[in-house]
C-alpha cells in the first residue's frame, strides 16, 4: 500500500512510487532524484522538513511537498 | 578562442575547478547555489589560450529558477566547444542525470569525477575505464580543491575539441516514446531548426516549454506547429516527461552498475552526528542564535577591542605626521583642512574599521564554507513557511549580513517569483558589514561594555523586522503559494584556509575600494559644502551643508537626533553606508578640535544613550545604499520596485527609530 513520505519514521527505508504534486514540483522532485523506483531512507522526520538519504546524499524536503511523495509502506 | 564550459549539479565543485583552472578567485562555499552568475576566465594550456566559463549549478536542463535559466541558456545558445561536466563522485547516479541530458543534445562532454577524496573516505569504489566506456566519453577523476587532475581534465577537453569523437545519445527510450520522437522528427524534417532535430523532437515529447517557445519564435511553418499542437491535444493525459526522466535515471543506473561499488552499510559519519544536534527540534533555532551571537561577540571583541585600537592610533599618528609635514612645507590652509578633516577624519574614520570587518567576514566565510548554511535553511523552514516563505530564503538573509548585494543575487535560486520578490524586499534589513563602523562608533561612545550584546540585538531586530515585513508582503502584495523547500544538505567540511582568506580579502578589498572612491567622493563633497560660503564659520550651521541639514533635521526630530550633522550623515550614507561615519568624523571633528578619540568625544556631546540607540536603529533599517538599489533595479527590472524599496525602508526605519526614542523617553531613559 502506498503512503506518504511524511508517514515514515526515522530509519525507515522505502521506494518512491509516484508523486502527486503539481507539474513543476513533480518535475523538480523527479530531477533531484525522487523518480519512480528511487530508494530512499528517512533520516529525520519530526518537525519541519523531512530529511531523507537519497543515493547516499541528504536532501531536506519541505513537509508539504513530502506529503505528496508516495512511497511503498 | 575555444570555449570550455563548466556544467554540473549545485555544490559539485564547479567554481573550485574554475579557480584551479584559471587562477581566478571566485567565491566558493559549501552550500548549493553559491554561484548564480556566469563567470568567465582565461587559461593558457600548452601555448594556447582558452576561454573558461563557470555556470551556476543545475540539476537538469529543464530550468526552474533564474540561476538555472542562466546555465541552460548558455549550454543551449552559447555553443561551448566542449563541456566539462563536473560530477560529484559521492552522488554519481543523480549527477549523471544531467550528463545524459548533455549527451542527448549531442554536446561534446568530458566528465570531471570530482571530490574523489571524499568518495574514497566513504569507501566508494570506481571502475573509471568501465564508466567511461559505458558513457562513451572520457571520465577524469579530480580533486579540484587540491588541484588534482587539472592537467588531465584539460588534456581530455582539448582532445575532445580537436578530435573527431562522435558523442551522440547512448540513451534508449521505450517503444512508445521512441515512436513519438520519430513522429515529431518526421513532422520537422524539412524545417530549419535552431537545435539538432532528434533532440528537438525529444524535447517536444517531453513538453519542454522553453524549447516550444523557441520553436514558435523560429521560422517554422504553421503546418508543423499545428501538427505539434495536435500531438499535445491527443496525448494530453499522458505524462511522457516523467517516463523520459525515468529512462534517464535507468540509463544512469545501468552505467554505474558494475562500475561503482558502494559499501553495503553506510556508517554514521561526523556529519550525521553534528546534524543530530544542530537540526534538533528544540535546539535548532537556539543553536543558530548562539552561533550568530558568537560571530558578533568575536567580531566585536577581537576586531574592535584588540585590533581596533591599533588601527585608530595608526590613523591618528599618520594624520599627525601628515599635518606636521603639510605645515612644514607651507601648504595652504584650505588644503591642510581638506586633508586632515576630510581625508584623515573622514576616510580615515572608515579605514579604522578594517580590523572589525576582517573578523566579521572571516567568521561568515567560515560559516559558509562549513556546510551550516543549508542547515540554517532547514531549521528556519518551519517558521518561514508560516510567514509565507521557505527555508531557503533564510540563506539569502544570512548572506545579506555580509553585503546585501550578493544577498539579493542569491534569491535567484528560489523557484518562484513571489518568494524571490519578498526575499529581495526584506534583505536590506539584514545589517551588512558596511554598517558595522556606525554601530561601533556609537557603541564605543555609549555602551563600551556591552558591544557584542548591542550588536546582536541590532541584528536580531533586523531579522525580526524582515520577518514581519515578509508576513505583511505575503498577505498583501504577493499572495499565493510559496514554493516548498527542497535542498541538499552537503556534508560538513573543514573550511579551507585558502577559501576563507579569499572570501575575506574580497570583502576587505571591496571595503577599501569604496573607502577610496565613493566614501572619499562623498566626504570631499561634504567638506566643500561644509566650508562654503567663505563668509560662514566652517562646519557651522550657516554653511551650505549646515542649512541643508537644518532643513532636514525636523524630519528626524521625533526620533531624537534632530541635530543637523546627524541628519546630513544619514543622507551622505546613501551612496555607501561607510560614509555615515566618514561624514560624522569630518563634521564633528571639525567642530571640536580636541586630542584623542575626536569622533567618540563629539558624539558623546551630541547624542544621549537613547538617541544613540535610535540612530543605530535608523541606520540599521533605513534606505539601502546605491549599490543595493542598483542590484534591485537589475534583478527586478523595475524602477517602480526600486523606488518602493528606497521609500518603504526609510519609512520603516523612521517609524522604528521614533518608537525607540518615544517609548524610551516615556520610560524615563535618556
Amino acid at each position: 500500500m502506498n503512503i506518504s513520505l511524511c508517514e515514515l519514521r526515522c530509519g525507515d527505508a522505502a521506494t518512491v512510487k509516484r508523486i502527486c504534486a503539481g507539474g513543476c514540483a513533480t518535475r523538480r522532485l523527479y530531477e533531484m532524484g525522487f523518480n519512480t523506483g528511487a530508494k530512499i531512507k528517512v533520516i529525520k522526520n519530526d518537525f519541519g522538513p523531512v530529511i531523507v538519504s537519497l543515493f547516499g546524499n541528504k536532501v531536506a524536503v519541505g513537509r508539504g511537498l513530502a506529503q505528496k511523495i508516495m512511497v511503498d509502506g | 578562442m575555444r570555449t570550455i564550459a563548466l556544467v554540473g549539479n549545485p555544490n559539485s565543485g564547479k567554481t573550485t575547478l574554475f579557480n584551479a583552472l584559471t587562477g581566478s578567485n571566485q567565491h566558493v562555499g559549501n552550500w548549493p547555489g553559491v554561484t548564480v552568475e556566469k563567470k568567465e576566465g582565461k587559461l593558457n594550456f600548452k601555448g594556447k589560450e582558452y576561454n573558461i566559463v563557470d555556470l551556476p549549478g543545475t540539476y537538469s536542463l529543464g530550468a526552474f529558477s533564474e540561476d538555472e535559466v542562466i546555465a541552460r541558456d548558455f549550454i543551449l545558445s552559447g555553443n561551448p566547444d566542449v563541456i566539462i561536466d563536473v560530477v560529484d563522485a559521492n552522488n554519481i547516479e543523480r549527477n549523471l542525470y544531467l550528463t545524459t541530458q548533455l549527451l542527448e543534445m549531442g554536446k561534446k562532454v568530458v566528465i570531471a569525477l570530482n571530490m574523489m577524496d571524499e568518495a574514497e573516505r566513504k569507501n566508494i569504489q570506481f571502475d573509471i575505464g568501465k564508466l567511461s566506456k559505458k558513457l562513451g566519453i572520457p571520465v577524469i577523476p579530480t580533486i579540484a580543491s587540491k588541484g588534482i587532475g587539472i592537467e588531465d581534465i584539460m588534456q581530455a577537453s582539448i582532445d575532445m575539441i580537436y578530435g573527431d569523437i562522435g558523442t551522440g545519445s547512448p540513451l534508449q527510450y521505450n517503444e512508445i516514446i521512441n515512436h513519438h520522437i520519430e513522429y515529431i522528427e518526421n513532422v520537422l524534417k524539412d524545417e530549419k531548426l535552431p537545435y539538432p532535430i532528434r533532440w528537438t523532437a525529444l524535447k517536444i515529447v517531453e513538453n519542454d516549454e522553453e524549447v516550444l517557445q523557441k520553436l514558435e519564435e523560429s521560422d517554422i511553418s504553421d503546418d508543423s506547429m499545428r501538427n505539434i499542437e495536435d500531438f499535445f491535444k491527443y496525448h494530453s493525459s499522458e505524462n511522457f516527461e516523467l517516463e523520459i526522466i525515468d529512462s534517464r535515471y535507468a540509463f544512469a543506473h545501468r552505467v554505474t552498475e558494475g562500475a561503482v561499488k558502494r559499501p553495503q552499510e553506510e556508517s554514521t559519519t561526523l556529519t550525521d552526528r553534528i546534524d543530530r544536534i544542530v537540526t534538533n527540534k528544540y535546539l535548532g533555532v537556539p543553536i543558530f542564535a548562539i552561533i550568530m551571537f558568537v560571530v558578533f561577540q568575536l567580531t566585536f571583541e577581537i576586531g574592535e577591542e584588540i585590533l581596533g585600537e591599533a588601527a585608530v592610533s595608526l590613523i591618528e599618528n599618520l594624520g599627525g605626521l601628515i599635518q606636521v609635514f603639510l605645515i612644514a612645507i607651507k601648504a595652504p590652509n584650505w588644503f591642510i583642512s581638506f586633508i586632515i578633516d576630510g581625508a584623515i577624519n573622514g576616510v580615515g574614520a572608515v579605514i579604522e574599521f578594517v580590523p572589525l570587518i576582517t573578523i566579521l567576514y572571516l567568521l561568515l566565510g567560515f560559516l559558509e564554507d562549513s556546510g551550516y548554511m543549508a542547515r540554517a535553511a532547514y531549521v528556519w523552514d518551519n517558521l518561514m513557511r508560516r510567514l509565507g516563505l521557505q527555508g531557503r530564503a533564510f540563506v539569502s538573509m544570512i548572506i545579506g549580513f555580509g553585503c546585501n548585494v550578493p544577498g539579493i543575487m542569491s534569491t535567484r535560486t528560489l523557484d518562484n517569483k513571489k518568494d524571490r520578490m519578498i526575499t529581495t524586499l526584506i534583505n536590506p534589513f539584514m545589517s551588512c558589514g558596511a554598517k558595522l563602523p556606525i554601530y561601533s562608533v556609537f557603541i564605543a561612545a555609549f555602551f563600551p561594555n556591552h558591544g557584542g550584546l548591542i550588536l546582536f540585538s541590532l541584528y536580531t531586530l533586523g531579522i525580526m523586522i524582515a520577518l514581519i515585513m515578509a508576513k505583511v508582503f505575503s498577505k498583501t502584495l504577493f499572495k499565493g503559494e510559496s514554493s516548498y523547500l527542497i535542498m541538499e544538505l552537503p556534508p560538513y567540511r573543514m573550511p579551507t584556509i585558502k577559501n576563507v582568506l579569499r572570501n575575506m580579502w574580497d570583502n576587505i578589498y571591496g571595503f577599501l575600494k569604496r573607502a577610496g572612491t565613493t566614501v572619499f567622493a562623498v566626504v570631499t563633497l561634504v567638506w566643500v559644502l561644509a566650508v562654503l560660503p567663505a563668509s560662514a564659520e566652517p562646519y557651522g550651521q550657516f554653511t551650505i551643508l549646515g542649512r541643508m541639514g537644518t532643513f532636514l533635521a525636523p524630519i528626524l526630530m521625533p526620533a531624537g537626533f534632530g541635530n543637523w550633522q546627524a541628519s546630513v550623515a544619514l543622507f551622505a550614507g546613501l551612496p555607501a553606508k561607510e560614509a555615515v561615519v566618514g561624514t560624522l568624523g569630518l563634521l564633528y571633528a571639525g567642530e571640536y578640535a580636541e586630542e584623542g578619540s575626536l569622533l567618540i568625544n563629539s558624539i558623546q556631546q551630541h547624542f544621549t544613550s537613547l538617541t544613540a540607540l535610535s540612530y543605530m536603529v535608523m541606520t540599521l533599517l533605513y534606505t539601502p545604499c546605491a549599490a543595493v538599489l542598483g542590484t534591485i533595479k537589475k534583478e527586478t527590472g523595475s524602477i517602480k520596485w526600486t523606488v518602493f524599496m528606497a521609500l518603504y525602508t526609510f519609512a520603516i526605519g523612521w517609524i522604528v527609530a521614533v518608537m525607540v526614542f518615544q517609548i524610551g523617553s516615556l520610560l524615563g531613559f535618556n
